[in-house]
């Protein structure tokens, strides 16, 4: 028997969107269901729904008041919510290569310091792991990744960066992340991947879904220049495994 | 085709349209005009349709010049001082510049985003089907960043129609109103109080992500980290500091700070225009009441072509035009020249 779900919080977001709540902490069961709501609304096609925005904890769902009201559209979500978590039709599974330390990763040391450890234990830790794009949010392309183990969980840094690079590798918190785009940042910087999850004019333009399983894969300097140079001319470095 | 030269710019001023939706879960930010109606009568004006590209005019003055051929243009949105080769011109309407003819703009009165549209549209490769500038993600078309002096945007050649005036409503002085939510509950009931009950003014370092508010501090209940969760135009986020941020077309799709309420779309344009240092109020309306202004809006939107007329038909109201003049508009009321200037637009704000 399927057991019962906790409801999700209907909150308005203003006039034109409601945010269906699961949870407000990171949760990888919540974020399942908050996954599986916004497949749910793709595959029911809700006249009026016009984006969804799926985050770690709750799915954002942008509407047309004037095709659907608050309470129809809130009732509809609600009971959508409730129905059992159906497992995701395919689950892909990226290989994204990282260069760790250095120049292209210049919190790594500090956080083996922080950690009472060595770099290569650092990178060790972070490349073992498993990780799945919780939700993917801020600037184009920027992924946020659950699946960090707790011996590299740490607060994030008290200064935020203003300006860090594309392609950064990151840890803060629970999480890690991929950024695609150059900006600021709070998170501790470990290291720099070729791969665009956002390039315009490619095929696709946005790499990562919600949902997308994704291992890290060291590589040298040299690697990630060639992979660099390979990217921005349109190819897609990121490894697709088999399922 | 005729060019439109930017001879001379201040920043803040780029090309805007509807917006390019429906990449929110990527992290694509929408941008688009911070005053979508303004966007939409100046290009009614012109005959195009309500959210085609036209540029976004920030508070400080601008001028442009047509290139090898006639432009014709509108103006609609914040008031300023506007002439063309040293001939007042005025708002809500729409005008042609001669080959080689100047159109500049003083600093915006009352109001901080004007919008030229521009005949046909402005050529461009769309994103996303939008041409928006989001200068921060490098989108936008022609350029993806804001517009510089020197500029040139290939438009259409003027079609020598009739210019045209609109009518539009009053935007009037009434509170920026809200619906509570989503994170209301991240705060006392005092506390959102205080929220509503208090003056704010628009901070000076706001812009087209975010305008920071000035005002009492709104404290949190339980801290000003939330996990992150989706934002919307509107979205007034507390940080840490207690000042509030309300999200504007260029924000994060996504943000971690609580949100304690959101301007209701009919109210975000107004709300845009604030100028800073401006003092007004929030009111917290419910779901029915906003959603009911959102009608409202649509359907003022759907009339716009009825409010265009041709300016020959229409009749010169002295009234207006003194009016017009005691509120500190350029223009000569004996001056025939520049008797446009006297619309309703001139007591708007």
């Amino acid at each position: 028997m399927a057991a019962i779900l906790s409801p999700p919080r209907l909150l308005p977001s203003g006039d034109s969107a409601i945010t269906v709540e699961f949870s407000r902490h990171i949760d990888d069961a919540e974020n399942q269901r908050v996954l599986a709501l916004d497949r749910a609304v793709a595959t029911e096609a809700i006249a009026g729904v016009t984006e969804t925005v799926p985050t770690y904890r709750s799915l954002l769902v942008h509407y047309d008041p004037l095709q659907i009201g608050f309470d129809a559209l809130s009732e509809k979500l609600g009971a959508l919510a409730q129905l059992p978590v159906p497992p995701a039709a395919k689950t892909r599974r990226w290989r994204i290569p990282v260069v760790y330390g250095g120049e292209h990763g210049i919190d790594l040391e500090d956080v083996a310091k922080t950690l009472n450890t060595t770099p290569d234990d650092i990178v060790a830790r972070h490349i073992a792991a498993d990780y799945r794009v919780a939700m993917i949010g801020f600037t184009p392309g920027w992924s946020y990744l659950s699946g960090l183990p707790a011996s590299l969980q740490m607060p994030r840094r008290q200064n935020p960066r203003l300006l860090t690079p594309a392609g950064t590798v990151s840890i803060g918190g629970v999480q890690t992340g991929v950024q695609c785009l150059a900006g600021p940042s709070g998170w501790h910087l470990l290291g720099r991947t070729a791969v665009r999850t956002y390039q315009l004019h490619r095929d696709p333009i946005f790499l990562l879904e919600p949902g997308d399983r994704v291992t890290f894969d060291p590589v040298d300097a040299k690697t990630f220049a060639e992979q660099d140079r390979a990217a921005e001319a349109g190819e897609i470095v990121a490894e697709l495994m088999a399922t | 085709m005729s060019k439109l030269l930017v001879s001379a710019i201040g920043p803040a001023s780029s090309v805007q349209d509807g917006g390019r939706y429906g990449a929110q879960r990527y992290g694509l930010t929408p941008s688009g005009a911070m005053d979508r109606i303004a966007l939409a009568a100046a290009n009614c004006l012109v005959g195009n349709a309500p959210f085609a590209a036209g540029i976004e005019i920030g508070p400080f003055g601008a001028a442009f010049t047509a290139r090898e051929g006639a432009v014709r243009v509108a103006l609609a949105g914040a008031l300023r001082s506007a002439d063309v080769s040293g001939r007042a011109v005025a708002f809500d309407t729409s005008m042609t510049l001669a080959d080689g003819e100047n159109l500049t703009l003083g600093f915006a009165r009352g109001g901080c985003f004007s919008y030229l549209a521009i005949e046909g549209g402005i050529a461009g490769e769309p994103m996303f089907g939008s041409l928006a500038v989001n200068a921060r993600a490098g989108l936008g078309s022609p350029y993806p960043r804001p517009l510089q002096a020197g500029d040139a945007l290939q438009v259409e050649a003027a079609s020598g129609a009739p210019e045209r005036r609109i009518d539009l409503p009053a935007a009037g002085n009434r509170p920026i109103c809200v619906v509570l939510g989503p994170q209301d509950d991240e705060f006392s009931e005092d506390t959102v109080r205080l929220f509503l009950d208090s003056e704010w003014k628009v901070s000076a370092t706001s812009d087209r992500m975010g305008y920071r508010l000035e005002g009492p501090a709104i404290q949190h209940l339980h801290g000003h980290n939330i996990v992150s969760d989706g934002t919307v135009n509107g979205s007034i986020q507390v940080p840490g500091n207690g000042a509030p941020i309300v999200l504007m077309p260029d924000r994060g799709t996504t943000g971690g700070y609580p949100k304690i309420a959101t301007v209701i779309s009919a109210d975000f344009g107004r709300f845009a225009q604030i100028p800073v240092g401006t003092g007004f109020h929030f009111k917290a309306v419910s779901m029915a009441e906003a959603q009911a202004e959102l009608r409202k809006l649509a359907e003022l939107l759907r009339s716009l072509p009825d409010r265009v007329r041709d300016i020959e038909s229409f009749d010169l109201n002295l009234e207006a035009l003194q009016t017009a003049n005691v509120a500190g508009a350029a223009v000569s009321a004996i001056d025939a020249g520049t008797w446009q200037t006297a619309s309703p637009a001139a007591a708007r704000d």
